[in-house]
């Protein structure tokens, strides 16, 4: 009930601007099989949005535990460009993946153990990161753009599973995953007792400082995959470039999928379903023929706006207004 | 009492010990940086990035963030590009609108986050996507500016022996640090910027104007953003919409590297000052080396945040021990 009511906003925003697709671009919700694959501009959606929404569900974790992960971005890049030099130097695919995503991992303890035993604030635990996570990227790539030939490798960001892209295959798989961590062990609950109260639920016997390392590693993980997604993509490890700002849309899904920044109570599907609004109104905007430089301004104007409607303040100022109007 | 003083200073010597070792370690290495003449010039290099610095001093000393500083400085730029060449407004006009822009800009995001509860992090965000989507809307590509703002620069200036000129953006930039100075230590909006970030709840019960003053620390970042973009525009002579693209993050290095505590409360304009100094320094270190590529510079500015964070959580648990030992309860 609670998760309906919380899912309602950002489930009646996408809702609209499908609406206003369905009204002013013809074909929008037409869906083509070719060589036994969906194609459209709703397969397009999700296949663009895939990162993000990788993204977000990390960063969902991260968030109910009152945290933010800055360097998802940066971890990106660095995932992307141990991934091209391993495929580059010949090895397998199990290794390479191992790599790439190793390096995920290791980024995510690092900045787990930032917050959770060092206590350092996650905004700017996560910066120290943030900002050197792209010159250590660089730095493996010795600065170049790495480009790389490998169709297994690239199967993870060009290839199809069951119709669908393989991207979409791997975030589903990732949700579901983190949707049964979550609501059949204990480890949800342990994840916004952190958030709600980090001290009670220290001294009510809840390892805050293992949440806390769990969901930064997770995050990194998250972001690890979705580094390959993008690099795979367009067949090139681009460490300047990959994943640049694109913390600031995981964080934004988030926040429009309910979860709030003071953390507590999350929503995986929320944040899922953030992720797709953001990419819908990106592609809207593109196949409007609308300058790609409106993006940003839209974009500004939906997160003012969705957090005013989370604000207990703005609710009470409408409130009354309505009333007076009465 | 002396010791808490000592104790509160602690980041800002390891600034300055920091900020001294490495212009040591530079001078002896390198020959031609012991020269007044590239002292000025690696300054003056900064002069931006150093003026949005000092606005962003206060907001963090309040115990908040402002992201939204990068894009000030770019959708500024643009608009003073735009206004004078395609629109041939006057620089005399040109200036105060930009400057009123960015102010107007931080009050607004000042009034959201004060009125609202809304965390700073997020109004701040959006305020970045807006003035970065605001500069891409003006123009998408950057324009060159001609005229007297492009020859201000090199008009004025204070000679300072026959090869180090300082330029006028530099004097600027000396000129708002002594303001930003003067404003946290010598006046109430300072000590009430100190007392927010340092415990609000009680800045409010002591009846302080925590709205009016939290409103004007992000107001105030918002002119300091906006006179970094004229400043931008003077130095490079164009507006660039794609100017101060990850600026934020580079200007809370350079406060938190400078001393300022993140969490609020505690820190000094002149650390800024030196912060902004310290990643001249490497950056000009790498440039002399030569065989460092560029992307270095990124790594060691994150070591050193690393350092500078590490080093403030030290002082901060001593000072909870302190604290501990003088109240029982809690």
């Amino acid at each position: 009930m609670n998760t309906w009511h919380k899912l309602k906003w950002p489930l009646i925003a996408l809702a609209l601007v499908l609406l206003f697709n369905l009204l002013s671009t013809p074909g929008f919700f037409r869906v083509e099989i070719k060589n036994g694959h969906f194609y459209g501009s709703l397969i397009d959606i999700l296949n663009r949005g895939a990162p993000v929404m990788l993204l977000s569900l990390g960063m969902t974790l991260v968030i109910a535990t009152g945290g933010v992960d800055l360097s998802v971005g940066a971890i990106m890049a660095i995932a992307g460009a141990v991934a091209a030099m391993q495929v580059n130097a010949g090895h397998a695919l199990p290794f390479v993946l191992a790599a790439s995503l190793g390096a995920a991992v290791a980024a995510g303890l690092w900045n787990g153990l930032l917050v959770g035993y060092f206590k350092v604030p996650p905004i700017v635990a996560t910066l120290v990161l943030m900002v050197s996570g792209r010159g250590i990227a660089q730095l493996i790539t010795e600065g170049h753009h790495i480009r790389f030939n490998s169709p297994p490798f690239e199967f993870i960001g060009r290839g199809h599973f069951l119709g669908l892209p393989f991207a979409v295959t791997i975030v589903l798989v990732v949700f579901a995953m983190l949707a049964l961590l979550c609501t059949k062990t204990a480890a949800g609950l342990f994840i916004e007792a952190t958030g709600d109260n980090e001290k009670a639920s220290r001294y009510a016997g809840v390892q805050t400082r293992l949440v806390q390392f769990v969901v930064y590693t997770i995050c990194a993980l998250c972001a690890g995959l979705a580094g390959l997604i993008t690099t795979t993509n367009v067949q090139e490890a681009d460490p300047s470039n990959t994943g640049v700002g694109l913390e600031l849309d995981a964080i934004l899904a988030t926040v429009i999928g309910g979860t709030a920044l003071t953390g507590g109570r999350f929503y995986l599907a929320g944040s899922l379903i953030g992720a797709i609004l953001l990419q819908t109104i990106t592609t809207t905007i593109l196949t409007r023929g609308v300058p790609v430089n409106w993006t940003l301004v839209v974009k500004a104007t939906v997160i003012i706006a969705v957090c005013l409607l989370q604000s207990e303040k703005f609710r009470q100022l409408i409130w009354r207004r309505k009333i007076s109007v009465l | 009492m002396s010791l808490a003083v000592f104790q509160r200073n602690v980041p800002f010597v390891a600034t300055l010990s920091v900020f001294a070792l490495l212009f040591a370690f530079a001078s002896a290495r390198y020959d031609g940086f012991f020269t007044l003449q590239y002292f000025v010039s690696f300054v003056s290099a900064d002069a931006y990035l150093g003026i949005a610095a000092l606005g962003l001093t206060f907001v963090i000393l309040s115990g908040g963030i402002d992201l939204s500083v990068g894009a000030v400085i770019g959708c500024v730029s643009i608009l003073i590009g735009v206004l004078i060449e395609k629109h041939h407004w006057s620089p005399l006009l040109v200036v105060p609108v930009a400057l009123l822009f960015g102010t107007a800009m931080g009050a607004s995001m000042g009034a959201v986050i004060h009125c609202f509860g809304l965390p700073p992090f997020l109004v701040t965000l959006a305020g970045m996507f807006f003035a970065r989507g605001l500069g891409f809307l003006i123009s998408l590509e950057s324009v060159p500016v001609g005229g007297a703002l492009a020859n201000f620069n090199s008009d004025v200036y204070v000679p300072l022996s026959s090869r180090a000129f300082v330029p006028a953006t530099t004097l600027l930039y000396l000129l708002a640090f002594l303001i930003a100075f003067a404003v946290a230590h010598f006046t109430r909006f300072g000590r009430n910027v100190y007392a927010i970030g340092g415990n609000e709840p009680s800045a409010r019960l002591m009846g302080l104007p925590v709205g009016k003053t939290k409103i004007g620390v992000y107001t105030l970042s918002g002119f300091c953003a906006a006179l970094a973009g004229v400043t931008y525009v003077l130095q490079n002579t164009k507006g660039d919409p794609t100017t101060g693209l990850g600026l934020e993050l580079d200007a809370i290095a350079a406060v938190v590297i400078g001393g300022t505590l993140l969490s609020g409360g505690v820190g000094l304009v002149a650390g800024t000052l030196l912060g902004v100094m310290i990643l001249g320094i490497i950056q000009a270190i790498i440039t002399f080396q030569g065989t460092l590529n560029s992307w270095w510079t990124r790594i060691i500015v994150g070591a050193l945040l690393l350092a500078f964070i590490l080093l403030q959580k030290l002082i901060q648990a001593k000072k909870f021990q302190t604290a501990k030992t003088f109240q029982t309860a809690k």
